[in-house]
């Protein structure tokens, strides 16, 4: 599903700036979009899709298996509830600033659903060449430039850093089989154990290169994770933040960046990932050496 | 958002937890009154937003009125971790048999709200032996239901009374957090009274800034609250940062940390600014402040905070790098440094070491900054390479 972003998509949250934006570039890019959902503002059109009024009278008239919420942080569990009981099979949440009480629920709800949920605080996911759900990439022209059709995978806990380190694989020769933010908050729907998980059985996907953060606990799971099931795929790790490390209980940007007492350390991580025979790039540059690497 | 320990226990007492009861006190006038009526020996503690207040001789005891006001005179006024002591609590001096840590947290592996509960209280709950720890994460729409919390207290071999009783403060403590969007909670030590009564000494409480807009009626009674996060209270210049990034909702261009550098850094975004800091560092460089822009804030935002990153004292240039951008426009970015470089009467060829921020509107970017004089680079220069340029450009300016 998740590597099948062809599927009709619902933007609850079409008639905001950002996600209006969003809506036009994707299209230019060739994603799905079939409806778009703003409570009080049925009948309107963003870029010529029809807005409804609620979820359910969307996919009455439409078929959509994906949905993108972009709405404001105290909105995001109600429209994420709506979604499921639509049956929405992905939600990709790019709201940022939601609650973790409300992840946490609606990630409950998810689970009962056997919906995957992407985000909260996710720029989106793309698989070059043939669709982009979210912001990743930006106008069309810059998607094009960053990404190209390919056999790696970029996880990343910045959407900022997904199209990064896209873009410097793509200007050596390295094309991505599909990127995805997966989020900057501590808490999120799919990290990269679960994506990974989700990977093994892509058969276009070799390698993948994930980039961690301070806090959390996303790297030191799958380090554990491939202790236990060593995967097929190659996978290389950047970790940026390393001076965080010496600043305990200093809070930054993203939601989930606390370090305390050791846990949620880049030290901590990059110890468990190489434990687990991750190759982690020691600078940003490192990373085409980790993925030509033979193993 | 973290709460003193008197505001904690205020705020947790709402869901009936029973503490000892913690009178607050800001000037040494109230001292003596404050001992006399609550009788001796008492416990003296600085009120502060950080944990170990044991160890660096926040906490005192006294068994005499005398005492009372020589700590108070110690703990009033007092640095802690570079925050001064403005506020003490002082409540009577309980004798107890049994102490315990009771906590609720986040299990981010989990993704849902976890209880703790270890026979050591006092110490840290981490580094207690595993048979004396039980922790059970539960669903946060329906809470740890009272059965689960006495099986907690049962698999660390609690019996009796005080099986049932840490059992009911699981739950509601538990309920606490689910209902004011709780980060951490923790009743560090719980005890045991000779007459077997449970009773907290010491609470600690914090609440998740996203969520704060919606616990306004919850925390408003506890008078004024510590702004900080964590860590250390913010200096002049991030304050100001801050109310440059609130004052426009649109994009960001704050969370800046000050730090004793020469290099003034405007990068993002969050992934890209720990990227590029680590490395200007790794380069030798000295950063003066972090800092995250990002969502494509505004130009005046952006001219906002290149000016006060300017006017930092000490500063000899900046660094303008960011990862290819999304949907932040850079030649907004472009037009508001320039904007803000010429804002504090500098030239922008001579103060900005470089400029690299790849991706939408870039063309347009690199135009306007070639046009002031400033050095551009794309994205066939790394992020790594960029902060190495940014070090080596701001040593000779420096020079």
């Amino acid at each position: 599903m998740l590597l099948e972003p062809k599927g009709g998509v619902l933007v609850q949250g079409i008639t905001g700036r950002e996600a209006s934006r969003m809506v036009g570039d994707s299209l230019a890019y060739g994603s799905n979009i079939v409806a778009g959902v703003t409570p009080g503002k049925g009948g309107q059109r963003v870029h010529e899709i029809p807005v409804y009024d609620t979820v359910a009278a969307a996919v009455e008239k439409h078929y959509a298996t994906i949905s993108i919420i972009s709405v404001p942080p105290p909105a995001v569990l109600d429209a994420a509830l709506e979604s499921l009981d639509a049956g929405v099979q992905l939600c990709l949440i790019m709201t940022e600033r939601v609650p973790q009480m409300d992840t946490s629920k609606l990630l409950v709800a998810a689970r009962r659903a056997g919906c995957t949920v992407i985000g909260p605080n996710s720029l989106g996911l793309i698989r070059p060449g043939i669709a982009k759900l979210g912001t990743i990439g930006g106008r069309v022209d810059n998607v094009k430039r960053s990404f190209k059709p390919g056999r790696v995978a970029v996880l990343s806990r910045s959407g900022g850093m997904t199209s990064e380190i896209a873009s410097y694989l793509t200007s050596r020769g390295v094309g991505q089989s599909i990127a995805i933010g997966v989020g900057g908050d501590a808490i999120v729907g799919s990290n990269f154990t679960e994506l990974i998980e989700l990977l093994e059985d892509d058969p276009g996907t070799d390698a993948v290169v994930i980039y961690g953060e301070p806090g959390g606990a996303a790297e030191e799971q799958l380090a554990a994770r491939l202790k236990q099931k060593p995967s097929r795929l190659r996978i290389v790790a950047f970790l940026s933040g390393s001076f965080v490390d010496d600043l305990e209980g200093v809070r930054f940007g993203h939601a989930g960046v606390i370090v305390e007492g050791g846990r949620g350390s880049v030290r901590g991580k990059v110890k468990a990932l190489r434990e687990a025979g991750v190759f982690v790039a020691a600078t940003f540059e490192d990373i085409l050496q980790g993925l030509k690497r033979e193993t | 958002m973290r709460l003193l320990e008197h505001q904690s226990k205020k705020l947790l007492s709402n869901f009936g937890l029973v503490f000892t009861d913690s009178t607050p006190v800001e000037s040494m006038d109230e001292v003596r009154a404050t001992v006399e009526r609550v009788g001796l020996p008492v416990v003296l503690k600085a009120q502060t937003p950080f944990g170990g207040r044991g160890n660096i001789g926040a906490v005192r005891f006294a068994e005499t009125v005398d005492q009372a006001v020589t700590a108070a005179e110690v703990l009033l006024g007092m640095d802690v971790r570079g925050t001064t002591v403005e506020l003490i609590s002082i409540e009577p001096k309980l004798n107890y048999e049994r102490e315990f840590y009771v906590g609720i947290t986040w299990d981010t592996a989990a993704k849902l709200p976890v209880a703790l509960l270890s026979l050591a209280g006092g110490v840290d709950v981490e580094s207690a032996k595993s048979d004396q720890v039980a922790r059970q994460s539960f669903d946060p729409w329906t809470g740890l239901a009272p059965y689960k919390a006495r099986e907690m207290a049962a698999t660390v071999g609690l019996t009796g009374n005080i099986l049932v009783g840490v059992g009911e403060v699981l739950t509601k403590l538990s309920g606490a957090f689910l209902a004011c969007d709780g980060v951490t909670m923790e009743i560090n030590p719980l005890v045991t009274t000779k007459d077997k009564i449970l009773i907290g000494l010491d609470a600690r409480v914090e609440v998740e800034d996203e969520a704060v807009y919606r616990q306004k009626e919850r925390l408003e009674p506890l008078g004024e609250l510590t702004m900080t996060a964590a860590g250390r209270p913010p200096t002049p210049l991030e304050l100001e940062a801050q109310r440059i990034d609130v004052r426009d909702h649109r994009g960001v261009a704050g969370r800046v940390v000050e730090f004793d550098g020469d290099l003034a850094l405007l990068i993002g975004g969050g992934g890209a600014s720990l990227t590029v800091f680590d490395a200007i560092k790794a380069h030798g460089g000295n950063p003066a402040n972090y800092c995250e822009v990002g969502g494509n804030p505004t130009e005046e935002k952006v001219a906002a905070i290149t000016s006060l990153l300017l006017s930092k004292p000490g500063v000899k240039g900046m660094a303008v790098i960011m990862n290819v951008v999304n949907n932040t426009r850079a030649d907004v970015i472009a037009h508001g440094v320039l904007m803000g470089v010429k804002a504090v009467g500098k030239k922008p060829a001579e103060t900005i070491s470089l400029f690299r921020v790849p991706g939408n509107w870039e063309a347009e970017a690199r135009e306007i900054m070639e046009a002031a004089g400033v050095e551009v680079h794309g994205r066939e220069v790394s992020l790594d390479a960029a902060a190495r340029l940014a070090v080596e450009r701001n040593r000779a300016h420096a020079a």
